[in-house]
């Protein structure tokens, strides 16, 4: 018995009583939860993925979806009671906003045996890209693995050879380690991990600069990159830093300040892609909030113009045509290229970045490319065609 | 392992105490005056990070940001016990803890609506950056800096206890509150000036620290859960019991996290060693909070209240 | 006794209202409000082993958080291992919770009695932040272990099983919830009446009065712990089937802080207080959650108004003073 049969039989009760109400009428706008984190340290992650949706909505003048928005204060069982508000009482046909991978394996199961589409703005937990697939989830960011995958490539393009490693000690920074060794083909000075939310990382620096390395990887998110970053650069080691994005995207950098410059970084995205989306993207999104977007906010725009595009070509009604529209991915995503995989997860190309300084402002630039075309190393494990 | 990375990391130990202790200090000091438990110590701390970087960044002075800090931790502290706190002294613990709890939300929220949900920047001073050489080892100045910080805060609030007025009023609140009133001592006082110092010594190990961490929302929660081990490593109430209990969870804890992975790396292969001795690390101080619990229930430095 | 019969009617209004407004949303098809009540019933239940420690043996405890942890990964582990097929410890995995909730008290009991062993050494303030300590380590560890899923958690993918009753219908969890948070009222109530609830409240009260007329107070305040933790280690194993989802945010300190207020708020030591309690956090969470972002702030000003000028929690506003009934 696969884990989405035992599912969707266990669940079929649920499902029953929560799509009662959701024969709307045609005409009626689709509601949209979005689920995601604006209070406590995380906060700034959800913010950017809330504005970068409500301008690709507002932009797009279309009055097809009816937001509804709210905190799930990065709390699992915060998010699965909203979720479930949202589905049961709101009757929303569609989820989507949750930053955190934990968050959204505690929601993203039940919403879509509920037949709920759940669209990822950030999050791209393993579990949801293998035997977990589903047909009515869809990844419009990344599979976690690949943004470190890109990092373990480009060090390659770099030359590093001796590369010292480190992440959190949860399944997130050890699929983060994981992912960058399965393409770095140097070797490792050394391998670390910090504890979750850890502040202080002067015992970490001492044994990096022991180590004789000649580089170093980094993957520690929010506050955690912060803090590393602020002590490096006071520690007087000089080793060049990869990274996947998190760490020094447009939402932290103002914080690490001069100390991320040069810095190469790993993503699917960069402000300054030269595509007609993304430059009235970048542009629209200052003139509304004030400042440069995040990765997040890029995200969140591109989901929001996925699930325009298949609302303009199908029925939510009609699950099967609406999943097949999805499918088709038929937007302008400010990514340039982007399709999905059989696992509903995208292909896509991944890009190294640097920290850069324009106009007093700390900002990333396109270097070069890590990946072309790159899908998750899961997918193969995907039951869907 | 090389001496000089063994003494690198006893000096980071050592500055990990030092700003738990400024954290400490403050919270055993309340308590022993006043017999308040106060959760908020560490909103406290996150006041002072916060009005530390928004005032380096608009003056460009970080010394002018220090103060700022500082100051309004201890506002802000000063605010909270007139307006709350004051009423809670004759309660139960459990009447404070909730009020405190409820702290904690409010000054979150608070923060987060007056500066923006992003983390805030906050730089070393110039003329702290960089690192100095020890001889066998490279250093960073500000860690050494923090360092002297640490220990001249102790230092003066030692002096200021031992020597000043204010200090001979603080001991006598600690053993007789009835006693001092009767004396003459204008007890509403002295209880909001105990407490805007400890406030204030709260925002200045974050304001310190917050030049070498992030500034975000929650920044203090987890710095405040240490300091309770400290507290109760060293004993409520003791600024002595503070300072050693500062300086025992400083070293271990960072010894704890550089050595054991090292040690299991003798037995296993070099990921799984990472994981399960970063893992361990983590409880390790709480193994020796609770050794010191079936030694000596009250602390190694029992206050005499 | 006006007072006392008036807080009989306050409990009969309570739990008839946790009874009531689910049936109607039944009828009325609203399976979002059922899973709100059960979601009350069951940090009541929560609330009513922590005031077993608290409100009855004046131990607080921040650090009940913990237990329902467990409580919940219990359930979440059996329920994994029967999913797979594979022995836990040698032993089978299970789907029943008639099999689960006995394991997950024995076992929130067993780390109750230990974290209490060393905790009760001491008292008052030393105990509130020692119990927290402990509460952080476990937290700690349950994310730092991979096993089963650190971080992020595990899910439960179809809820465990009640004989007789599909608890994949919200009525139907519903009511285990209802029956289980009666039985622990019952039992509570029980408790305060009994030789070993006098004991206890004689030590609240004056532990050299209690240990000279032959109470040993250690002993008795180790028992209440444990089975305080007990009933909170069961209140988890249910909201992990609820949520169908154990996580280590579940025993983080936050939630020992809910679980506090959910008893402060009803009014401590009253026997429905965790029941008002918990439906005033609830319905608080669920009303200003979707109307702003800075919820929070307007919830910690509700607490402060409720510690400030509300002492005897919501019980106490309507019942009278009389304290502990």
């Amino acid at each position: 018995m696969t884990i989405r049969t035992t599912l969707s039989a266990g669940l079929a009760a649920m499902s029953l009583t929560a799509t009662l109400g959701a024969s709307t009428a045609l005409a009626d706008p689709v509601t949209v939860g979005l689920i995601t984190t604006l209070s406590g340290g995380g906060a700034g992650l959800g913010v950017d993925i809330r504005d970068g949706f409500q301008l690709a909505l507002s932009m797009s003048g279309s009055d097809a979806i009816h937001l509804v928005v709210e905190d799930d204060a990065q709390r699992p069982e915060q998010a699965v009671q909203i979720a479930d508000r949202m589905i049961q009482s709101e009757r929303a046909q569609i989820l989507t906003g949750i930053v955190w991978s934990n968050l959204a394996m505690a929601v993203v199961p039940s919403a879509t045996a509920q037949d709920v589409i759940y669209v990822s703005p950030n999050a791209g937990p393993s579990q949801l890209a293998g035997a977990g697939c589903t047909p009515n989830y869809f990844n419009a960011a990344y599979q976690n693995d690949t943004m470190h995958e890109a990092s373990g490539a480009y060090a390659n393009v770099l030359g590093y050879e001796n590369t010292f490693i480190m992440a959190p000690n949860y399944p997130a920074g050890i699929d983060a380690l994981t992912g960058f060794k399965r393409y770095f083909e140097g070797s490792l000075a050394g391998e670390l991990f910090t504890q979750l939310g850890q502040t202080d990382f002067a015992a970490e620096i001492a044994q990096i600069r022991a180590s004789g390395a000649d580089s170093i990887f980094i993957f520690e998110p929010g506050g955690m990159g912060i803090s590393f970053m602020r002590q490096y650069a006071q520690s007087g080691i000089d080793l060049p830093i990869i990274s996947a994005a998190f760490s020094f995207s447009q939402d932290v950098l103002p914080a690490v300040g001069d100390s991320a410059l040069g810095v190469i970084n790993t993503a699917e995205w960069s402000p300054d892609m030269d595509n007609a989306a993304n430059q009235a993207f970048v542009a629209g999104f200052q003139e509304a909030y004030g400042r440069l977007p995040s990765v997040y906010a890029a995200q969140a725009f591109d989901s929001a113009n996925l699930i325009l595009s298949a609302l303009a070509a199908a029925d939510i009604n009609d699950l099967p045509a609406f999943r097949t529209a999805m499918r088709a991915a038929d937007f302008d995503s400010v990514r340039g290229a982007f399709r999905f995989g059989n696992n509903q997860h995208p292909i896509q190309n991944y890009y190294a970045r640097e920290v850069v300084s324009v106009d007093g402002v700390l900002t990333n630039r396109m270097v070069g490319t890590a990946f072309e075309d790159h899908q998750d190393v899961y997918a193969t494990d995907c039951a869907m065609e | 392992m090389t001496a000089a990375l063994f003494l690198e990391q006893v000096l980071n130990g050592l500055q990990l105490g030092l700003m738990l202790f400024l954290m400490s200090a403050g919270l055993t000091l309340v308590f022993g005056v006043m017999g308040l438990i106060n959760l908020a110590h560490g909103s406290l701390y996150m006041i002072g990070a916060f009005f530390c970087a928004a005032a380096a960044a608009a003056s460009g002075n970080f010394w002018l940001g220090l103060i700022a800090g500082t100051a309004a931790a201890a506002a802000a502290g000063a605010l909270i016990e007139v307006t709350v706190l004051r009423r809670l002294y004759d309660r139960d613990h459990l009447d404070q803890v909730l009020a405190t709890f409820a702290l904690i939300l409010v000054l979150s929220e608070l923060t987060k609506i007056g500066f923006g949900p992003f983390p805030l920047f906050l730089d070393v001073p110039p003329i702290l950056s960089g690192t100095v050489n020890l001889g066998i080892a490279h250093y960073p100045l500000y860690r050494l800096a923090l360092i002297g910080f640490g220990l001249a805060v102790a230092l003066g609030l030692w002096l200021l206890i031992a020597r000043t007025r204010l200090g001979i009023r603080i001991r006598a609140g600690e053993n007789d509150r009835e006693m001092i009133a009767a004396l003459g001592v204008n007890i509403r006082a002295l209880y909001t000036l105990v407490f805007a110092l400890g406030a204030g010594l709260a925002g200045l190990a974050g304001a310190l620290v917050g030049a070498v961490q992030s500034v975000q929302v929650g920044m203090g929660e987890p710095v405040l859960i240490l300091a309770f081990v400290v507290i109760v490593i060293g004993g409520i109430g003791s600024i002595k019991g503070a300072m050693v209990g500062a300086l025992m969870v400083g070293v271990i804890d960072t010894m704890g996290r550089f050595l054991l992975p090292r040690l299991f790396g003798h037995f296993m292969e070099q990921s799984q060693a990472a994981g399960i001795g970063a893992a361990l690390a983590s409880m390790l101080i709480y193994v020796l909070m609770a050794a010191v619990l079936v030694i000596r229930p009250k602390g190694l430095f029992p206050a005499h209240a | 006794m006006p007072e006392k019969s008036r807080e009989y009617a306050v409990n009969a209004v309570l739990a008839l209202g946790l009874l009531l407004v689910p049936l109607w949303a039944l009828w009325a098809g609203e399976p979002f409000t059922i899973t709100l009540a059960t979601r009350i019933a069951i940090l009541a239940l929560a609330g009513v082993g922590l005031n077993i420690a608290l409100g009855l043996g004046g131990m607080v405890s921040f650090g009940h958080a913990a237990y329902f942890g467990i409580g919940a990964y219990v359930a979440g582990i059996l329920a994994q291992h029967a999913f797979l097929n594979t022995p836990v410890l040698g032993l089978p995995g299970s789907n029943q919770m008639l099999t689960i909730w006995p394991v997950a008290m024995l076992i929130s009991g067993v780390m109750a009695t230990a974290i209490g062993a060393l905790s009760l050494r001491t008292s008052g303030i030393f105990f509130i932040m020692i119990t927290l300590a402990f509460a952080q380590m476990v937290f700690y560890f349950a994310i730092s272990w991979p096993a089963y899923g650190g971080e992020d958690g595990l899910p439960i993918y179809v809820r465990n099983q009640f004989p007789g009753l599909n608890t994949m219908r919200p009525w139907d969890l519903f009511l285990v919830a209802f029956g289980v948070l009666m039985v622990g009222l019952a039992f509570s109530a029980l408790l305060r009446g009994s030789r070993f609830g006098a004991a206890l409240m004689a030590i609240r009260q004056n532990p050299e009065r209690a240990a000279a007329v032959g109470i040993n107070p250690y002993g008795v305040q180790l028992t209440a712990f444990a089975i305080s933790g007990m009933i909170t280690g069961l209140a988890g194993a249910l909201m992990a089937d609820l949520t169908r989802f154990t996580s280590p945010s579940m025993m983080a300190w936050p939630m020992s802080g809910e679980l506090i207020v959910i008893i402060i708020l009803g009014g401590t030591g009253r026997l429905f207080g965790p029941v008002a309690g918990a439906a005033i956090l609830v319905g608080f969470e669920v009303t200003f959650g979707g109307m702003t972002e800075h919820w929070k702030l307007w919830l910690g000003l509700v607490l402060l108004g409720a510690v400030l000028f509300a002492r005897g929690g919501l019980i106490g506003l309507i019942a009278g003073k009389e304290r502990h009934g």
